[in-house]
């Protein structure tokens, strides 16, 4: 009983994260279809290196603002390999905030506005 | 694990074919040889490449993609003989700090040794100059990511254009011994008369093509296979 409840309140958490936006449906179905008997951890072992590689770079990305002058080339660089890394999990608002960030970058826009 | 399972049942049916001692690679697994600096995407093209039953190594950047092949000079570090581990296939990211994926593709091509190997670029970013650049160079296809299975799948193509001259050698090569397995299971005057017909019909086509080549190919096959 509890099992069934769980796997239904994953269900709808899922459904939810596809429908506000933050989970590209396709991609994380992707994920979700490279997992199999031999692989049955696959998808929480990639969104684990995810978080992990994310940590690290966010943590960068601040060291990297913290500096005057702001080295935008850096950042631009820390930036797109979030947004591809975020792209490939499937991190929707995640890639989109990576990509207008790399644009203030590119206007060497140091604000963000 | 059913991986190992599989692999081990396919080198048991190479044998029974007879083939799998012509050379090195044996099975019909493909090597792919991964290249990404990053490590999400490195364990995503390593599933997707798995999940195609093809073989993957997966490093982290070009400058390791070359030594991996031998290709960095240093001859000792080479993990690539000619007769095992042999490459099929090169899929890189396109931009990797250090050396690019366009980088490694221009040294791989102009390398003797591994120019005939496919390479595919994947890169996150549609840049038409960046695509040409790169088919240019001699790059199989250029796929965008994230990559996805179908594209995976459709690079079974590009290592059987790069095995055709081998495929067909080795499917030659079953034909005649079949034709020797044949031969052996015939009756003594079953086996004199249809040489005597090879004499006769020497000219003609071979309607009968497995029994016109059978006398001469023995010892070529044995040769063959103890290579």
């Amino acid at each position: 009983m509890d099992r069934n409840q769980s796997h239904r309140q994953v269900a709808t958490m899922k459904q939810s994260l596809f429908d506000q936006g933050y989970l590209d449906h396709e991609q994380f179905n992707q994920l979700e279809e490279l997992q199999d008997d031999a692989n049955p951890n696959f998808v929480e072992e990639v969104v684990t290196l995810y978080y992990r590689d994310s940590a690290r770079l966010v943590h960068s990305i601040e060291q990297a603002l913290e500096k005057s002058p702001i080295d935008f080339n850096k950042l631009d660089s820390y930036m797109h390999q979030f947004r591809g890394s975020s792209s490939s999990i499937g991190a929707k608002k995640v890639k989109a905030e990576c990509s207008l960030f790399r644009e203030y970058c590119r206007a060497g826009n140091g604000e963000g506005r | 694990m059913a991986a190992a399972g599989t692999e081990s049942l396919r080198w048991n049916l190479a044998e029974e074919v007879g083939v799998s001692g012509c050379n090195g690679s044996g099975s019909e697994e493909f090597h792919v040889l991964a290249v990404d600096d990053s490590i999400v995407d490195r364990k995503l093209i390593e599933r997707l490449l798995k999940s195609s039953s093809f073989k993957v190594t997966a490093v982290d950047s070009g400058t390791r993609a070359l030594q991996y092949l031998g290709l960095d000079g240093e001859k000792s570090t080479s993990a690539v003989g000619f007769n095992d581990l042999k490459v099929n296939l090169i899929m890189t990211d396109y931009s990797m700090p250090g050396m690019t994926g366009y980088e490694l593709l221009k040294k791989i091509k102009e390398s003797k040794a591994f120019k005939e190997i496919p390479v595919v670029i994947m890169s996150s970013e549609n840049v038409l100059t960046r695509i040409h650049s790169c088919l240019e160079e001699g790059a199989e296809d250029f796929l965008m990511k994230p990559v996805k299975k179908s594209d995976v799948t459709k690079l079974k193509d590009f290592m059987v254009k790069g095995d055709q001259a081998e495929k067909g050698k080795r499917s030659s090569i079953k034909r005649k011994m079949d034709d020797d397995i044949l031969k052996l299971t015939m009756p003594p005057t079953a086996i004199a008369s249809s040489s005597s017909e090879v004499e006769d019909q020497s000219s003609s086509a071979s309607h009968s093509p497995s029994s016109s080549s059978s006398s001469p190919c023995s010892s070529p096959c044995k040769r063959t296979r103890l290579q």
